[in-house]
């Protein structure tokens, strides 16, 4: 009962004019941004976020939250319509979405999946509402060992889940950890890896990294594949909106299990574009029509989308609970959170009441309205698309090196975003994941510090780790995990595993 | 997928992989120098600068040479061109001006460097004609000075010899 008067009291921070206007605005740029190649969300919150500086810290991640749950929505218009994934989570979509677009079935695709997004990120709306106050009362109690061991737990979970050589998840996150500690030592004062440059004093931002490995990094991927967009065109009227919703309800099952999966997914890093996959197969599994899938089918949209957005959404969780996020995204709204002068963790719940309630309550508000908002403005944002990439790969070039630049107002750091650019285009051609080298980035000072402190504590006795069972068994849990690879080497020795039939279309994120 | 898939030439995969686990590994040696010098040790007030660094530089040495012997001696590697020369040519015409742009912004500053890198790029590689290029340029360019200047008040960097002076920003 306490959180739903929380609740309603973050609803009446929320309801102001100005406030709910940020919140289109927010939703409307978002759309535009997951619609764009080369924008995603984290780097279209990593770029806007330089002009919230100035507001409010609650107006602020409104808007910027908005933009997320904008550019979550708008991955599906361009898997749909373009069968080109918008982010890495909409592959999913594409596969049963764009044989509908071509059965000239669009608008009932589209609709299928907001609708399934509103549902999946309801449901972990209300997962959050009730479950982040809990966890942050618990992890209250947190002392630096255990905090370490939850940010090992963060890593190793990219080791034993992700896809790929683990050696370049490994590579990848500890060359994220390298670049967060060049600059200031935050115990010692000391000036570290710099070599004598002082322009590396102020360490590498992760923004820039966002920035430059995300936009750049897409854009010359884009590139690279000579693009050229054939789209279907849809227009959505209120008829084939009420129709598909009059099917949507017979594949509650399907939406109850997306849903659960996305959340688990979420709340472990990593999590939205292997849930939408894993939904997919499951669903492909249990459903009657099940050897239909791939031809055009709406429940094979409703479950990747579902389960995407439930992902997306509960990746928020560990952000506002312990000041861990779970993607990338929610690693970009943390670093807000720090410019803004807030310290995210557990206390947060306590002194920042009308922020963190406000922030929930904007989650169910913006996610309605972001559906209302991309249920009537499709052909808008379709037609987007169509603007040559010519016009639009020079502007978002600008875009990006105006938004490298107003992180520190320095000149240097967009020579870095365009360094980054290049490493992230090699990257992702050699599938080097890079969700790892952003969040050690944005976690390496304060995961080095929480370990230093628990070395200090036990006088560096490694063994502290395992000094009680709540933060010995996470540590377990996270070397299990890092060792996962090795482990199911093991387990398919004597048992061979099932083919995983979707392993090849699965991106590395 | 590609029609020119029989006659493309470049460099395998596996090598350019190879050659990155190498960068890696330099990368990795170097924070291990570094932090070596900085005191990597247990100092007398706990551990030392360099404490932590160090134990990334070693992962960093084990994930590199990892993915060397996995891209040299791996049973799946993957000998297929990393990318051909055309591909190669599309992404340079986007990197080569974007380099030179970030240095005209040194120079003359975000809004000027934009407008003319904007224009160009629709010139040259888009193939629109004068009037459409430099319209849309100037169209984007005055959106963003009204956006940064006048409405946030985040002054951009306006280089060293600012041709937009008389505007009064």
């Amino acid at each position: 009962m306490e959180e739903l008067n929380a609740l309603f009291h973050g609803f009446a921070v929320v309801m102001t004019p100005m406030n709910f206007l940020l919140m289109v605005v927010g939703i409307v740029l978002g759309v535009l941004i997951g619609v764009l190649p080369g924008l995603g969300g984290a780097n279209g919150v990593a770029i806007l976020l330089p002009l919230t500086f100035s507001m409010n810290p609650t107006s602020a991640i409104i808007m910027l939250s908005c933009i997320y749950w904008g550019a979550l929505f708008g991955g599906a218009i361009t898997s749909v319509l373009f069968n080109i994934p918008g982010e890495p989570w909409s592959v999913a979509t594409t596969f049963d979405g764009y044989p509908m677009a071509q059965q000239g079935r669009a608008g009932e695709a589209l609709t299928g999946a907001f609708t399934s997004s509103f549902v999946g990120a309801f449901v972990a709306v209300v997962m959050i509402t009730f479950l982040a106050p809990l966890v942050a009362k618990f992890a209250l109690k947190f002392g630096p060992p255990e905090f370490f061991s939850v940010y090992l737990l963060t890593f190793c979970s990219f080791v034993g889940m992700g896809k790929g050589s683990p050696f370049k998840i490994l590579a990848s996150m500890c060359i994220g950890f390298g670049l967060a500690a060049v600059g200031m030592d935050t115990v010692t004062g000391q000036l570290r890896l710099t070599f004598g440059w002082h322009e590396l004093m102020r360490g590498f931002d992760f923004l820039i990294a966002v920035i430059g490995l995300f936009g750049i990094g897409e854009i010359l991927m884009s590139m690279e594949e000579g693009l050229a967009f054939s789209g279907k065109s849809a227009k959505i009227d209120p008829k084939v909106v009420l129709q598909t919703w009059k099917k949507l309800p017979q594949y509650w099952a399907t939406s109850i299990r997306a849903s659960l999966i996305g959340i688990w997914m979420g709340i472990t890093p990593g999590g939205a574009t292997p849930a939408s996959f894993m939904s997919y197969g499951i669903a492909k599994k249990m459903s009657k029509d099940g050897a239909k899938f791939g031809t055009g089918q709406l429940e094979g949209v409703v479950a990747p989308e579902t389960a995407a957005h439930a992902a997306g959404t509960s990746a928020l969780l560990p952000m506002l609970a312990l000041g861990i996020p779970g993607s990338p995204t929610a690693a970009v709204l943390l670093g807000g959170l720090l410019i803004w002068g807030l310290q995210p963790g557990p206390l947060l719940f306590v002194e920042q009441k009308d922020f963190v309630w406000g922030l929930i309550a904007s989650m169910y508000l913006g996610n309605l309205v972001g559906l209302l908002v991309v249920l009537t403005t499709v052909p808008l944002f379709a037609s987007i698309l169509r603007i040559p990439f010519s016009i639009i790969a020079p502007v978002i070039i600008v875009i990006c090196a105006i938004g490298a630049y107003t992180v520190h107002n320095a000149m240097l750091d967009i020579w870095f975003m365009l360094l980054f650019g290049v490493i992230g285009y090699v990257f992702k051609k050699l599938d080097y994941p890079l969700a790892p080298l952003v969040l050690a980035l944005v976690l390496g000072d304060k995961a080095e510090d929480s370990f230093r402190q628990a070395m200090l504590v036990s006088q560096g006795e490694l063994s502290i780790m395992f000094s009680n069972p709540l933060v010995g068994s996470i540590t377990t849990l996270a070397l299990v995990l890092l060792l996962w690879p090795l482990i199911s080497k093991l387990i398919a020795l004597v048992k061979p595993p099932k083919q995983d039939e979707f392993a090849a279309e699965r991106p590395v994120d | 997928m590609n029609s020119h898939e029989d006659n493309r030439t470049g460099v395998a995969t596996n090598i350019v992989d190879a050659v990155v686990a190498i960068l890696v590994l330099i990368l990795g040696g170097v924070i291990i120098y570094g932090s070596r010098q900085l005191g990597s040790e247990w100092t007398s007030d706990g551990p030392g600068s360099g404490y932590f660094p160090f134990y990334i530089g070693l992962i960093l040495v084990i994930a590199a040479l990892g993915i060397l012997y996995q891209s040299l001696a791996g049973k799946q590697k993957n000998t297929e061109i990393f990318v051909d020369r055309e591909q190669l040519g599309r992404v340079f015409s986007v990197l080569i001006p974007a380099a030179v742009y970030v240095g005209a912004i040194q120079v003359i500053g975000i809004y000027v460097a934009s407008a003319i890198y904007i224009a160009l790029f629709m010139i040259i590689l888009g193939k629109f004609s004068w009037i459409k290029s430099v319209t849309a340029a100037l169209v984007v360019n005055v959106v963003f000075f009204m956006m940064f200047e006048v409405w946030f008040k985040v002054p951009l960097f306006k280089g060293a010899y600012d041709l937009l002076s008389f505007l009064g920003y």
